[in-house]
């Protein structure tokens, strides 16, 4: 048996009639990275705090880093970081004090604790804003101090509520190199977005949740694939001899349009629609002057899958 | 950001015992709080100059107004005022505790291995201490205006221990009251009405006597009247009918109450 990093089953959280999590499933690799994407109110951030053992669950379990939430939450407190929606950084305190604290309240002993603290700093940039009351930074600045701050205790499994929220495209891209370092070194990361890029770009796996549910998961390139979207466009030499190929091109994708003379396509696989669509024109005696493959993009994916459940 | 930075401090996740662990947790966060205070200006300035306003407008401007039988106002004035102030005192814990609700610094602490009553309790006994200092700073403004206490140096150790027991008991209340306030604002609104009639319908500023009938029998012998009443007698050096005993009881018993229910509202904060 694989032993998951995270590993919850049928996570359900109510509020009177209102399913915050309505069963969610999920299964977590070790060193990877999941984004769980989704629209406002799907239920992500229930989802980081029942894991991080900050909510109880209303039925359903979950282990965290080998250790039961329900059962043994302080043994997951000590392996996981947290990072939530707000930059949870005490205004009165220095950085340092900050990280130092932190690292003081996980029982780490004084010495230890402030090399980790000067070693965070460093890593994050942070070396000279350390010593001045974080009241004064900027909120790139605190959101990395906050980021540190979840990391104090090496975490197995780091939690982020929307971690770039508010940063800058450069402090983005700055998170985003800090975060593929750390689970180069075996972190696990789950992190909640509501950003397509950033699932792209940052996570292996994404799953995409609506309603307190898993709508689908799987690679970037899984979920644009499964869900056919990718479309070839076709263009002939007139209106007439575009009806003409959709006649000929029947079956070829999942769905057809004529659009002048132009013919769309929506096919699983580019490249083989490509070469089947080709032979059948030059079956009928047609041929298509212009073709075109598009790629899905992860907004057409995210959108269809909403979208057909509030439908 | 440095991405290839190597970090070698090892941290080592032993687990010692439990209640050694809470103390080092509260001793902590204790300090937490205290340098919060210190920090910032505008608490410093509500926690300190507002008690000695009050003691200087009681004594100069009302105190003239105010008759007490065999008494000077000062000397009747000075243990009710301490009084206030360590009640008054908790208005900084429900709203302090109520702003690290809303910047998610509770969520941080409650996603720590920590039991979880060492959050409230350093909070707790933060503002505890503060009460102590300031009490002090009192005392010394007080004897500047004319108090002259006539019980012995024990004895004003007595008063102000029971008095710091008392607030102390307050403080979870208050801290009851910040984790279930929505905002630090709501927070502070909803302290008034806990805290003004105890102040107000009681023997803090004018004697329980001069109050309508149907107002002394509350006034007399609700907590903060029997407190400032053990205070005033261990403060003149007198025996006070027992009201020492009384105000130590009142204490533990609502302590009994506040401290689990407190930890159980804390426990469930943010769900």
């Amino acid at each position: 048996m694989t032993r998951w990093a995270v590993q919850a089953e049928g996570l359900t959280k109510t509020y009177g009639r209102v399913r915050a999590l309505d069963g969610l499933d999920l299964e977590i690799a070790p060193a990877t990275v999941t984004a769980l994407l989704g629209p406002n109110g799907a239920g992500k951030t229930t989802a980081v705090r029942v894991l991080a053992t900050l909510l109880r669950p209303t039925a359903g379990r979950a282990v965290v880093a080998g250790h039961d939430v329900l059962r043994d939450p302080d043994a997951v407190r000590r392996t996981i970081g947290l990072a939530g929606q707000y930059a949870a950084v005490d205004e009165n305190l220095t950085g340092e004090e900050n990280l130092r604290l932190l690292a003081r309240l996980h029982l780490l002993s004084p010495t230890v604790a402030r090399r980790r603290a000067a070693e965070l700093l460093e890593q994050f940039d942070l070396v000279d804003a350390g010593r001045r009351v974080s009241r004064t930074y900027s909120g790139g600045m605190r959101r990395r101090l906050d980021l540190a701050a979840a990391l104090v205790n090496r975490p197995e499994v780091l939690f982020l509520d929307e971690p770039t929220t508010g940063l800058d495209p450069r402090s983005r891209q700055q998170l985003w190199e800090v975060l593929r370092g750390l689970v180069r070194d075996g972190t696990t990361l789950l992190l909640t977005t509501q950003y397509l890029e950033e699932a792209d770009r940052l996570a292996d796996d994404i799953v995409v949740i609506d309603r307190g549910r898993v709508q689908a998961q799987g690679t970037a390139g899984e979920l644009k694939g499964r869900l056919g979207a990718t479309r070839l466009t076709l263009g002939l030499g007139s209106p007439g001899d575009a009806h003409a190929a959709a006649v000929a091109l029947d079956g070829v994708g999942v769905d057809l349009e004529v659009d002048g003379a132009r013919v769309v396509l929506q096919v699983a696989d580019g490249a083989s629609a490509l070469a089947q669509s080709a032979a059948r024109l030059h079956r009928a005696g047609l041929a298509a002057l212009t073709a075109e493959v598009t790629e899905p993009s992860l907004d057409d994916v995210f959108l269809r899958l909403t979208g057909a459940v509030a439908a | 950001m440095t991405t290839t930075a190597v970090s070698e401090t090892s941290v080592s996740r032993s687990t010692p015992r439990p209640a050694l662990a809470s103390l080092t947790h509260t001793r902590l966060l204790v300090w937490r709080n205290l340098v919060t205070v210190l920090r910032d200006p505008q608490a410093a300035v509500f926690v300190l100059v507002q008690p000695v306003m009050f003691v200087l407008m009681f004594r100069y401007v009302f105190g003239g107004a105010i008759a007490v039988p065999g008494q000077s106002y000062v000397d009747y004035l000075m243990p009710g005022i301490f009084v206030q102030t360590v009640v008054f005192a908790g208005i900084t814990t429900a709203v302090g505790l109520s702003t690290d609700m809303r910047t998610g610094i509770v969520d941080r602490l409650r996603s720590l291995p920590m039991a979880p009553w060492v959050v409230l309790a350093g909070r707790t006994f933060a503002d505890t201490l503060r009460s102590a200092v300031v009490l002090v700073v009192m005392g010394l403004v007080g004897l500047a205006v004319g108090w002259r206490p006539e019980g012995s140096p024990l004895d004003l150790l007595v008063g102000a221990g029971l008095m710091l027991l008392f607030g102390h008991t307050l403080l979870w209340a208050y801290a009851l009251v910040g984790l279930r306030s929505s905002t630090p604002e709501a927070a502070q609104a909803a302290t008034f009405p806990l805290v003004f009639p105890l102040v107000f319908a009681s023997s803090i500023f004018v004697p329980v006597a001069s109050m309508p009938g149907w107002l002394q029998g509350f006034a007399e012998n609700q907590p903060v009247s029997v407190t400032a009443t053990a205070v005033r007698a261990l403060a003149a050096g007198t025996d006070g009918d027992g009201a020492v005993l009384q105000s130590a009881l009142w204490s533990i018993g609502l302590l009994a109450v506040l401290l689990p229910l407190a930890s159980w509202s804390y426990r469930r904060a943010g769900s």
